[in-house]
């Protein structure tokens, strides 16, 4: 019998929800870590009782948790003293250390002057399709980071911040690399997006990296609407299965490239509103694809108080409202660009997360929806594995 | 001595109440956090940053009831927090907001 197991992380700790393929009654746990700040948890696909989340404080700084039980308990990758003596006999705890590699640098600040980088946070993990103890971190201020050790130490991937990242600048939510796409057909290709610059593309395994953001349109931001960095990106998703194929929601507009991010063009079509944060791909049906739109960059809720997810059966254009089983009036809950994730189960299972605490889940595709939870704090990311 | 650390980072290091530590002479802030980073690597660069050591911003020391949060690190420590009749305070700052 098939299960689900939903990974979700608040501003106050971190809950999973477990259930059988029906997807029908749900048990809840938690919270874990609980009274920090959960950005992300994620299952490796390749061992699904691996799983990492970013545990966070603006008191104590970062933690690297890591589960080796499907999340019935967790350790700081490389915390037990006897696991961390060096030849020389002393600890190395290198677990939350997130040094940028090199001359640190610098980037646009808020006045236009430059600003050096500086580490916050890690907002989303993301772990290697071939090797459990493999994963990339993004983090604010913006850069990519792996570990090749379960999580023990970390290395920044340079290259990305030297694609132009003198000119990136923190938007109102910070700046941070909080999208990370791995091509299961080719290992060496990336994707990642970051507010405020873009979103950029390695072919060489993150030694390089090129900004993709022709197409994209951000004419109060950035006058030049050639402008190669700079633009608001919230979020880009692709399905596996075409992986030159990728959509984005960005500050305004929803937008798709076919040629992996060489031109994008705007697919918003009747959507009532084209903000938003989060976006998705059904796992069956690559053209099938989900938004949550947001009435505007000034006001973070539903338009007209209906929580509606939206759904293209077309790549894009044409939407349908999905509103059955959401709350239709006075809603005024925001969904994050991480807090909304698909199960691979038959009919495809649909999450999200909202800043009220509620957790919505869809056993089939979108068509009907019901909270799985109501009351957890702000949810900040939402995560499934699908398991056998 | 005698180190009285805050409720989150107990949980992390998997302690209860206050944490002993044998901390050789001259006893100083950086010498007892050396010590409570040996013993506990999982609270490395959460009291002070990994690189610079300095105590992050929502940090305090205390000791004897005086804030020597803004002290040189290797100040010595007074003599009763040496003698372990006072413990030393780590605090994280009220500033929820």
């Amino acid at each position: 019998m098939s299960k689900v197991r939903v990974l979700v992380g608040t501003k106050k700790g971190a809950f999973i929800l477990t259930s059988d393929g029906k997807r029908k009654n749900w048990e809840v746990s938690g919270p874990h870590f609980a009274g920090w700040e959960i950005y992300h948890v994620k299952g490796s696909s390749v061992d699904p009782n691996r799983i990492y989340a970013s545990q966070t404080s603006g008191w104590f700084g970062q933690i690297i948790q890591r589960s080796d039980d499907g999340g019935k308990t967790w350790t700081p990758p490389g915390s037990n003293p006897e696991d961390l003596k060096s030849p020389e006999g002393f600890p190395k705890g290198e677990s939350n250390k997130f040094v940028y590699e090199g001359a640190v640098g610098t980037h646009k600040w808020y006045d236009g002057t430059q600003h050096p980088w500086e580490f916050k946070r890690i907002w989303h993990l993301e772990p290697s399709l071939t090797d459990p103890d493999s994963v990339y971190a993004g983090a604010e201020d913006a850069a990519i980071f792996k570990t090749t050790d379960g999580g023990k130490t970390w290395k920044e991937l340079p290259g990305l911040r030297a694609a132009k990242g003198n000119l990136w600048q923190p938007g109102a939510g910070g700046m941070a690399v909080h999208t990370i796409l791995l091509d299961k057909n080719n290992p060496n290709r990336i994707f990642v997006a970051i507010s405020a610059a873009g979103a950029f593309r390695t072919e060489d395994g993150g030694k390089t990296w090129k900004p993709i953001n022709k197409g994209l349109k951000s004419q109060f931001e950035l006058p030049d609407p050639d402008a190669e960095v700079g633009h608001c990106v919230h979020r880009i998703a692709m399905h596996p299965s075409r992986p030159n194929i990728l959509f984005m929601q960005k500050h305004w507009d929803v937008m798709r490239t076919d040629n992996s991010g060489d031109l994008w063009t705007d697919i918003g079509g009747n959507l009532p509103t084209d903000f938003g944060f989060p976006i998705d791909v059904h796992a069956h049906e690559p053209n099938t694809i989900y938004v949550v739109p947001i009435k505007s960059d000034s006001e973070h809720y539903p338009l007209d108080g209906k929580l509606r997810v939206y759904r293209s059966r077309s790549g894009g254009n044409e939407w349908e409202a999905l509103t059955k089983g959401l709350p239709q009036k006075d809603c005024y809950v925001n969904v994050l660009r991480d807090a909304m994730c698909v199960d691979s189960l038959e009919p495809c299972g649909i999450y999200f997360g909202t800043t009220g605490g509620q957790v919505y889940g869809s056993a089939n595709g979108g068509d009907s929806w019901e909270p799985i939870v109501r009351d957890l704090p702000a949810v900040l990311s939402v995560e499934v594995q699908s398991l056998a | 001595m005698r180190v009285v650390i805050p409720f989150h980072l107990r949980n992390l290091a998997r302690v209860d109440g206050e944490v002993q530590l044998e901390v050789a002479a001259p006893v100083t802030v950086r010498a007892v956090l050396d010590a409570l980073e040996t013993k506990y690597p999982v609270l490395r660069g959460t009291v002070r940053d990994h690189v610079t050591l300095k105590r992050r911003p929502f940090i305090r020391f205390f000791a004897c009831k005086e804030d020597l949060s803004l002290e040189p690190p290797d100040t010595p420590l007074p003599e009763a927090i040496v003698k372990g009749e006072e413990p030393f305070l780590i605090i994280g700052a009220m500033a929820g907001g």
